[in-house]
């Protein structure tokens, strides 16, 4: 296994509901590279954001980080892991009773004795990072949804973890907020060296600044590779239907069921 | 709100909850500081206690000066042996005092009153284990109904 | 139909089952390993939340309580010239069942059902999940203040509705319809005894808190993460933890007062 993969999958199977979401998938994290994970939705990528996080466990399978295995192991291990990720929710997932300066201190708060001005200074450094020092006083019901995904990541950055895992961060966001972020993930990245894993399906705006992919469909990976190498695989019709987004190809526009002939005589007996 | 505040108010409100648990027990249960200090015990044998229950009181001129501890019955003579917790700040009673089953009116709770004995040179005060001879059985109601119809009829 | 019936009773109590054990779990992982560092003033601020936040209804409700019961108890017991009686009817009444039994429904109506309601929304927005991924146990930081706030603030809650209740009826009693006021408390310091009828009717209350708070805890975090399913959540929170209490109170008295 090469010394750069910060982050590895081997053969993860996983099935909620006795729907099967993985079947049998493999990924490999770079150290301080971003990764895309693309797929429509509705395939699980969230879930396997979570998979990472060890807030779920694996049918089989396992996860490695840092060549240290996430799941199987003891609670402790597992939360110690966790200081080391950070995760943007979809929703930004701010304590609604704290302001956005005590949202940022919150992991601070709960993981270290800090005296109050080193704290104060630390939490002012992260809010500057995403540009919101001058919010720190509000409460997250006054942001708008650009800003609270912003505090989110300066939350999620705030204990200075390796890995930042982004869930759907460009979904419902105007096109000034989602350049605003696009360049926060970019700048995180190449300054702070933080390896990133971007779950999304906004696939111009993700591949603009992700150094390799993974394209998910139907339980299983269809393609991954560097940026350059998904755009070069032009016999995958699957592939050229999600980066193309048209509504017609290998993903049918009706969902699975009986014919429509099936279902008119059925109606009518 | 501030943590400072918030304190305050949770202070205010245990301490005010401490109040009440002191207005239950003394005021409303009737609880004394002095509590009913030491007791020793004493035994006596009924051959019917009526409705007599655990933790009855046991008066002498309508003040009470111990409690029922215990009831049980004597297999052999089939008597029932009631013990008796007496205060001893309440003093003692000579070994002439009698005892009896009494209903605090018409259908009150039943309670043992003590009439004290005479006190001479010869007679000794009772004390802890002693057990009194002199004992009424307690009166019930359905006899005494039987014993009156039973006496109107004899009249006749 | 008689194999479907079978199947369905197998299913339901599969179900009943699997949320017992969740419930326990989620019991266990709240109340035993390492506490969290900040659990005292997380606790104090949730028996702000749980307790202060309560007291206008009970005190309110267990004045009229007291009230009411006395006026009833008065145009019964005068028929029988035990008017005297009032005070050990209403003290007796309240330490050992009304007080105890109706703050907690009380309680489950004003902070089981927001609790529930906290929680799920913490639940829907991800927030006890992004606690989870920052490392921090949900259970410690958000379950066990709150569950131990529970636990404390009912029985303190229903010792100052017993009192309230008391004095609303010594008003009525005394004030208004004339009671002697000696006889009133004196009847009633008689017939009250302090173990039995207060510290039980306290003890009683402390289980009715137990119940009422880990039902109110396991609905939010189970809760389904969505608008509707917070309000059927809230909703069963209140139904599911008021019956619970009341067939507690008929097993308590039985093992308390009963033979």
């Amino acid at each position: 296994m090469a010394q750069s993969n910060h982050l590895v999958i081997k053969k993860l199977s996983f099935s909620r509901n006795e729907r099967l979401l993985f079947d049998d998938l493999d990924f490999e994290f770079e150290r301080g590279k971003i990764t895309a994970i693309l797929g429509p939705s509705g395939i699980g990528k969230t879930t396997l954001l979570k998979l990472i996080g060890g807030q779920l466990p694996v049918d089989s399978g396992e996860i490695l980080f840092n060549n240290q295995a996430i799941h199987n192991c003891s609670e402790k291990v597992r939360y110690q892991a966790r200081q080391k990720m950070g995760m943007l929710f979809q929703s930004g997932a701010l304590f609604n009773d704290l302001s956005v300066f005590e949202n940022v201190a919150f992991p601070l708060r709960e993981h270290f004795k800090l005296e109050e001005s080193l704290l104060q200074t630390l939490v002012l450094m992260k809010l500057e990072a995403v540009g919101l020092r001058g919010a720190k006083d509000l409460k997250p019901a006054e942001l708008s949804g650009g800003m609270a995904r912003r505090v989110a990541l300066a939350r999620a950055i705030a204990l200075d973890p390796e890995l930042v895992m982004y869930d759907e961060p460009f979904t419902g966001q105007d096109p000034i907020s989602m350049n605003v972020l696009l360049k926060l993930v970019k700048q995180l990245n190449s300054t702070l060296g933080i390896t990133s894993i971007i779950v999304s399906h906004d696939v111009n705006e993700v591949l603009s600044i992700a150094d390799n992919v993974y394209v998910l469909a139907e339980q299983s990976i269809i393609a991954s590779g560097s940026v350059d190498d998904i755009f070069k695989q032009t016999d995958n019709a699957l592939l050229q239907q999600f980066l193309l987004g048209k509504s017609e190809g290998p993903v049918p526009f009706h969902f699975k069921g009986a014919s429509f002939a099936d279902d008119l005589e059925q109606v009518n007996r | 709100m501030s943590q400072k505040k918030i304190e305050l108010w949770v202070g205010l409100f245990v301490i005010s909850a401490g109040l009440s648990l002191a207005i239950l027990a003394f005021s409303v249960a009737g609880l004394s500081f002095k509590g009913e200090g030491s007791s020793y015990t004493l035994n006596a044998s009924f051959s019917n206690i009526g409705g007599l229950k655990v933790r009855a009181p046991i008066k002498v001129g309508g003040v009470v000066v111990g409690r029922v501890e215990e009831i049980t019955l004597d297999v052999q003579s089939y008597m029932a042996v009631v013990r008796l917790s007496m205060f001893e700040n309440k003093g003692s009673y000579p070994e002439t005092s009698s005892l009896s089953i009494l209903t605090s009116g018409l259908l009150g709770e039943q309670y043992i009153g003590i009439t004290p004995g005479f006190i001479d040179d010869d007679i000794e005060m009772l004390a802890d284990g002693d057990t009194i001879e002199d004992t009424k059985s307690a009166l019930v109601l359905e006899d005494l109904i039987g014993q009156f119809i039973y006496s109107l009829n004899k009249d006749d | 139909m008689i194999t479907s019936f079978i199947s369905h009773v197998g299913q339901t109590s599969l179900t009943f089952v699997h949320l017992i054990g969740r419930a326990c779990l989620m019991l266990w992982l709240t109340l035993f390993g390492k506490p969290h560092r900040k659990l005292f003033p997380l606790f104090i601020q949730q028996l702000f939340q749980l307790g202060i936040l309560s007291l206008p209804i009970i005190l309110t409700s267990g004045l009229f309580i007291g009230m009411v019961l006395s006026f009833q108890g008065y145009y019964v017991l005068v028929d029988y010239a035990a008017e005297q009686s009032l005070g050990s009817l209403s003290a007796l009444s309240l330490l050992r069942e009304l007080g105890p039994v109706v703050a907690a429904l009380l309680f489950a109506g004003r902070a089981g059902s927001s609790l529930t309601a906290e929680i799920g929304l913490m639940q829907s927005t991800e927030q006890i999940a992004s606690m989870e991924m920052m490392a921090v146990s949900p259970y410690k930081r958000v379950l066990a203040p709150r569950l131990i706030a529970g636990i404390v603030a009912l029985p303190l809650l229903t010792l100052l509705f017993n009192v309230m209740a008391i004095w609303g009826g010594y008003l009525i009693g005394v004030s208004w319809l004339g009671v002697d006021s000696g006889a009133y408390w004196s009847v009633m310091q008689g017939s009250v005894d302090y173990v039995p009828d207060v510290l039980n009717g306290v003890l009683k209350s402390v289980i009715f808190a137990i119940i009422i708070t880990w039902v109110a805890l396991y609905n939010g975090y189970y809760a389904v993460p969505t608008a509707r399913g917070i309000s059927l959540s809230t909703t069963k929170t209140v139904v599911i933890s008021s019956l619970l209490a009341l067939a507690m109170d008929f097993v308590l008295t039985a093992l308390m007062f009963g033979a």
